[in-house]
């Protein structure tokens, strides 16, 4: 059914999106990108791709503006689709820009707590994650009536009501409220994906488990030696991964990185993470980003669905984070660990 | 500079000569021990040279580093600036500095510790934490490099003014203070040679006179006798003539003037006789000076 009247509303979105697609950066232009031995060449070797127009006129190249062009461009990209979105494809595109509100909203937090003048904060924050009312989180001076105020408004209120308490947010640490967010975020986008049926909620579903195994993980490994206890740590576990249930409860419990490999043993997908990581030149975090690339390109082998529009952002960011980490490669003259990027196509 | 007439305005005296001698030798010791305390002093400067051209290396290499997972942390997380700067309340990295002793000199040295408990910890909890963490390692690495640097900066300054101040010190000495004492001691040598030379030309002078005015009393005494003694005998008896001496006694007196006249033509004679009298008695002084200055001097 989803099929016969998907074109009718989202079929020239589809088309579009499946265009920006065929501009991301193939594997040989990467290979042209690796071989650069200035920021002038990058430029040049861009010029023939959708990058082209953007950087023409910029007479300094360096990597943050090269990263901040590339973001506008995506941006751009993104919300020329989100202009010409109707519902319930809008909603599925607002869901996707809330990742980015929490972090706008962490940051404001964070600036809030230090009485820092917040205006200058609303420069930083990821012009993905704006939302109407944020500016009005200058005004407020205390958490309780950031939240009040202001933070009721926007669709990131649930998360903060189920959560969080004015108490925790102004005892509990920055990362932590970052992370619990998150994790609601993630089982809410979840269960709105699951509403599609059809492709959209079978490829979203494994895209957004990934995604919370993902943060399950690094939240595993990375508090390891730290303050967080291990009650806290399995608080931050996203409910829908597939290590849920079970994997989770034995990362909570984990207390070094071979615990982590051997509850990991068991999912065949995410054996190879930890295959033979010592020695090897690539990362944990790398073979999550190529794990990830790998997921998003296989929602645009099918039709008709809402995934791939996920799938594009995410492999549009993994392209930025590639030609900033090039062109960063190429400004310190670090050519050893150029290829470390993630080819895409 | 240094020139020959340098010297200090003194009177030549022995206690000054002496107080000089001292103030040579004193001066003498003083640029010894400042000469080694230079030497000390450079040693170590190019020991502190060289460490600064290695610890100079050594930055380049650990900035580069540093800078470079710093980028590994933009990769993986995106921009993590703002939120590690809010977090962080206190340093955890401090700087200490103490003092070191080299030759007198004081020269500060910075020490890094860490304190209190690491702020960022939690920073990338999500993803990249592991990154952030070894980024900050590593820039942990590169500040100490920095304050290490840094010390031997500042000791490198101190030093190069310290060995130029002892290095005009022991020139000063060496070219303007020890010849100066020295062109004083010969000064004030010869000045005493000089007085002592006088002072014996002088006691030479005087014993000449006590010489002539002795011959010319023995010649005196000798007409004296010898008159008495032709009195004596024209007289001998004419004890009435003595007793109105006193008349006579005024002729023999003008009488004795001729006499003292001869007796200056006797002591005019007597010049070979005396001459060879004081050469005898000179001997003894002339010793004193040494036998061949003798004809010098006289």
């Amino acid at each position: 059914m989803e099929a016969l009247f998907y074109n009718a509303d989202d079929g020239y979105l589809e088309g579009i999106v499946r265009g920006y697609r065929s501009s991301i950066l193939t594997n040989s232009a990467y290979i042209n990108l690796t071989q650069c031995e200035t920021l002038e060449d990058v430029k040049l070797q861009l010029s023939a791709s959708d990058y082209g127009p953007i950087l023409q006129n910029e007479p300094h190249m360096s990597t943050s503006m090269l990263s901040q062009k590339c973001t506008d461009k995506m941006v751009q990209e993104f919300e020329y689709i989100r202009a010409h979105a109707v519902a319930p494809l809008q909603q599925f595109l607002d869901y996707m820009t809330y990742a980015y509100m929490i972090d706008n909203v962490i940051l404001l937090i964070t600036g809030t707590l230090h009485e820092r003048d917040t205006r200058e904060l609303l420069d930083r924050c990821h012009p993905l994650g704006v939302f109407d009312s944020m500016p009005a989180l200058c005004v407020a001076t205390n958490v309780a009536e950031l939240y009040n105020s202001v933070l009721v408004e926007t669709p990131l209120a649930p998360y903060f009501k189920d959560c969080l308490s004015a108490e925790d947010l102004d005892e509990m640490n920055i990362e932590i409220i970052r992370n619990t967010l998150y994790k609601a975020y993630l089982e809410d986008f979840f269960s709105f994906s699951q509403t599609f049926g059809g492709p959209t909620a079978e490829i979203m579903a494994e895209l957004l488990q990934f995604e919370a195994d993902r943060r399950s993980l690094n939240i595993t490994i990375n508090s390891f030696g730290t303050e967080l206890t291990k009650d806290d740590r399995a608080k931050l576990f996203p409910h829908i991964g597939r290590l849920y249930p079970e994997g989770n409860l034995k990362l909570a419990k984990a207390d070094d990185v071979d615990q982590v490999k051997a509850t990991c043993d068991v999912f065949l997908e995410y054996r190879q993470f930890f295959d033979s990581m010592s020695g090897a030149t690539k990362t944990l975090e790398d073979r999550f980003f190529e794990y990830e690339v790998h997921l998003n390109k296989k929602s645009f082998q099918q039709q008709f669905h809402y995934a791939i529009f996920y799938s594009f952002l995410k492999l549009k960011e993994q392209e930025i984070r590639n030609i900033v980490w090039i062109s960063e490669c190429i400004s310190q003259g670090q050519k050893e660990r150029i290829n470390n990027y993630i080819p895409i196509f | 500079m240094s020139g020959a007439n340098n010297r200090l305005a003194v009177f030549p005296t022995r206690m000054t000569l002496s107080v000089m001698k001292q103030k040579l030798k004193g001066a003498q010791t003083g640029h010894s021990l400042l000469k080694r305390k230079s030497e000390a002093l450079t040693k170590r400067f190019r020991d502190i040279v060289k460490k600064i051209d290695d610890a100079k290396r050594l930055m380049g290499k650990v900035m580069q580093v540093a800078s470079f997972s710093l980028a590994e942390v933009t990769y993986i997380t995106g921009d993590i600036g703002y939120q590690v700067q809010e977090s962080v309340k206190n340093a955890q990295f401090r700087v200490r500095a103490k003092q070191e002793n080299v030759s007198g000199v004081m020269l500060p040295v910075f020490e890094s510790y860490q304190e209190g408990a690491n702020a960022n910890e939690l920073t990338g909890l999500g993803r990249g934490g592991q990154q952030v963490q070894k980024c900050k390692d590593t820039y942990i690495k590169a500040v100490e490099t920095l304050v290490e640097l840094a010390s031997l900066q500042t000791a490198f300054v101190i030093l190069d003014e310290v060995i130029k101040l002892t290095n005009r010190r022991v020139n000063a000495i060496e070219h303007i203070i020890i010849p100066r004492y020295e062109n004083t001691i010969t000064h004030i040598i010869s000045e005493l040679d000089e007085q002592d030379r006088e002072e014996f030309f002088r006691l030479k002078k005087v014993q000449g006179k006590k010489k002539q005015a002795a011959a010319r009393d023995t010649l005196e005494r000798e007409a004296r006798q010898a008159e008495e003694a032709a009195q004596r005998s024209a007289g001998s008896g004419d004890a009435a003539l003595t007793g109105k001496g006193s008349g006579h006694s005024a002729d023999a007196s003008g009488h004795s003037v001729a006499a003292s006249g001869h007796s200056a033509d006797a002591s005019g004679h007597s010049v070979a006789g005396s001459d060879h009298t004081a050469t005898a008695s000179l001997s003894e002084p002339g010793d004193l000076l040494g036998g061949d200055d003798e004809d010098v001097i006289f």
